[in-house]
């Protein structure tokens, strides 16, 4: 029997499920692979778990929510988190450096009808999870790893060097070093391909900190550069803002 | 004769499309009495985080609202900070704009046609199931899809969340033959979205006529990454006025805010509204398409929106290879300087008309932001179109009645994650 595909949403943009519809050369092919087997963006027929394979996208916001992610981790054999709202809380974890009840009164006049919890925190948080896949979106070349990893029983072969990484055998011209742009590249999970560098910008960060990342050591740079403190704050205060904050800036040991 | 018994209809989680959402009806005797489209996809806040924040973030950041439509929200929001700064990017830099959201309208349209709304009209749960009999019709959807993101990742860098765009332009910009690349493509992708239209003007739509007023940009061309908003009773007003013409309001059962027309009530925008508004402005094939297709001068059945879409594709590709054409690469941006003041920005998003609004301080930071989303300005005419629905077919049963309830809400192709939070459908008889 075809191994059993879910595909589950909790507060995120849909992007990172989007990636498996952008799959279009493959996704007729994955399809006979794999029963997809709950995945409500894509079908209203819904097999009953059991599942072999969770991918999870978004973060835990709601009392409701952190009840029924640990629902989905009992029905699910792999869980495999997708993107930044589940790996680190996403964007919408800003909150959790503020007042949440002040942020529900600027976007709510009735505040009192939508429920939040105070702080948005990533499904690892809530429930084990097997493997965390990074982006803000996901790489669509990653998760097909991902899934044919778990498809042939292996384990994923995800790096988790920083973008510079990728950026060199891109070829690359260092647009720090070259124009002074400021750039997260160094300390950042690789995935992407280098993509902003590859467009004149600098790295802004969104597949969180890669291993071992020397923060403290590119803060002196990012200062020498002339980037003032509550700017480069800004810089680290996005997608993944919590698992930034959680990098110490002593140098890795 | 009364049979006072009540009915409760309850869908929950509906599928297909993108967000959470849940909708409940509740029926008593031969009456609707109330129907709820309950969006109860978590608030993000971003109207809230975003203060404070540099007047350079927001098209990264709001495009974060949803990951089917980031260049409309990098797009609007482009531009309300460019007209908090006094900046107006036209000319080539605009045709590039207007190029990169062709390629979003050509995606997003796929996606839904193909992928979320065709199989209802076909009888299948999903778009994979329908490739085991239709493989030949679901490979072209999704090569029509692969075109569309093909366009986004040239001029974006990626398709879903776009890394390329800034205020006042782009980082790069591309080299006249980087976009010639995109001609075959294109091409094809013209005959491939006659051909859809073709398709899915032959198929059965249920009967139903809806009376909402019709909002959407108007302006010289076919609206995308600029216009003057405008109603069908014709009232046009300044972008600026948006909030004054615009009320939105909360309703308990749902995490996005509802809208109405201060002069007018509940609307609709997306592509029934751009099509009535805009007809004329359609490119020449498009133009004929419609026609063919048998689309008058404006088209009141929300089923029948999948032929709108499909039409709308051949009008994107066709001015995607009119820009491509007389492409000669501009400096990449407009410098922006920042300054206090509040500005404005209105895009077309493929579901409808998307505002944004700063306000800046002195240093360039921002201290309010105001968004209004194409699904929660159309769910006040959405709710209005399934009590209108239930109502003629009370005779059917609750499996039946559900299951057209859910096809009504499809064929609006709702963002919830948009509109702020997805669907679960109840349906309350008593």
């Amino acid at each position: 029997m075809a191994p059993k595909l879910a595909v589950w949403k909790f507060a995120s943009c849909d992007g990172c499920q989007l990636t498996l519809l952008d799959c279009e050369d493959e996704l007729l092919t994955l399809a006979g692979e794999v029963e997809i087997a709950h995945f409500l963006e894509a079908s209203s027929a819904v097999t009953e778990g059991p599942y072999d394979v969770s991918l999870v996208e978004g973060s835990i916001s709601t009392p409701a929510d952190a009840e029924r992610i640990k629902e989905v981790r009992r029905i699910s054999r792999r869980l495999v988190t997708i993107g930044a709202c589940a790996t680190a809380g996403g964007i919408q974890a800003l909150r959790n450096f503020a007042d949440v009840e002040e942020y529900r009164s600027v976007v709510y006049a009735r505040p009192e009808y939508v429920a939040t919890l105070a702080e948005s925190t990533p499904i690892s948080a809530h429930v084990p999870v097997d493997f965390e896949l990074r982006g803000c979106p996901i790489d669509r070349g990653q998760l097909l790893e991902v899934l044919s990893a778990y498809l042939a029983g292996r384990r994923p072969g995800i790096p988790n060097h920083p973008v510079c990484f990728e950026c060199k055998m891109r070829g690359n011209v260092c647009v720090m070093v070259a124009h002074g742009t400021p750039c997260l590249g160094p300390v950042t999970h690789t995935g992407c391909g280098a993509i902003c560098p590859a467009y004149g910008r600098g790295c802004y960060g969104c597949f969180g900190p890669s291993a071992r990342p020397n923060t403290g050591s590119l803060k002196t740079w990012l200062g020498d550069i002339g980037l003032a403190r509550p700017e480069m704050d800004r810089m680290f205060a996005t997608f993944n803002v919590t698992a930034f904050t959680e990098v110490p800036d002593d140098p890795p040991a | 004769m009364t049979h006072r018994h009540e009915r409760t209809l309850n869908i929950g989680a509906l599928a297909r499309v993108e967000g959470e959402g849940a909708m409940q009806v509740r029926v008593a005797g031969d009456r609707v009495e109330e129907i709820l489209l309950n969006i109860y996809e978590p608030p993000r806040f971003f109207e809230a985080f975003l203060r404070g924040r540099a007047y350079t973030e927001p098209p990264d950041i709001t495009s974060r609202i949803c990951g089917i439509c980031p260049v409309a929200y990098q797009m609007s929001a482009c531009r309300a900070v460019e007209s908090a700064c006094g900046v107006a990017v036209d000319g080539p830099l605009g045709d590039l704009r207007r190029l990169m959201y062709c390629g979003e309208w050509i995606s997003s349209h796929a996606l839904h046609i193909y992928l979320l709304h065709a199989p209802d009209f076909l009888g299948y749960p999903s778009a994979v199931e329908m490739a085991r009999a239709y493989r030949p019709l679901v490979e072209r959807g999704l090569e029509l899809k692969k075109t569309g993101n093909a366009i986004i990742e040239l001029l974006g860098g990626r398709a879903i969340h776009p890394v390329n765009v800034r205020v006042g332009g782009f980082h790069r910009v591309p080299t006249p033959r980087e976009l010639r690349g995109l001609v075959p493509g294109l091409r094809r992708a013209l005959e491939d979205a006659l051909a859809t239209v073709r398709w899915v003007a032959g198929f059965d739509f249920p009967d139903l006529t809806f009376d909402h007023e019709f909002l959407a940009l108007t302006g010289e061309e076919y609206p995308l990454e600029r216009g003057t908003p405008r109603t069908t009773t014709g009232a046009a007003f300044e972008v600026a006025d948006f909030e004054d013409e615009v009320a939105e309001y909360q309703v308990p059962h749902s995490t996005a805010l509802h809208s109405r027309l201060v002069h007018g009530g509940r609307y609709l925008t997306g592509p029934l509204a751009r099509f009535a508004l805009n007809r004329d402005r359609l490119s020449p094939l498009a133009h004929e398409a419609a026609a063919d297709a048998g689309l008058g001068h404006e088209c009141r059945n929300p089923f029948q929106s999948i032929v709108v879409r499909a039409v709308e594709i051949v009008h994107a590709v066709e001015e995607a290879l009119r820009v491509i054409a007389s492409y000669e690469p501009p400096p990449p941006y407009v410098p922006v300087r920042a300054r206090a003041g509040r500005g404005h920005g209105a895009t077309e998003a493929p579901r409808g008309l998307l505002y944004h609004r700063y306000d800046l301080d002195g240093e360039g930071l921002l201290t309010s932001a105001r968004i209004v989303p194409p699904t929660s300005q159309n769910q006040a005419a959405i709710e209005e179109d399934l009590r209108r629905l239930v109502q003629d077919r009370l005779d059917l049963d609750d499996a039946a009645l559900t299951s057209a309830c859910e096809r009504t809400i499809r064929s609006y192709d709702p963002c919830i994650s948009c509109a702020a939070h997805f669907l679960d459908l109840k349906v309350v008889r008593s």
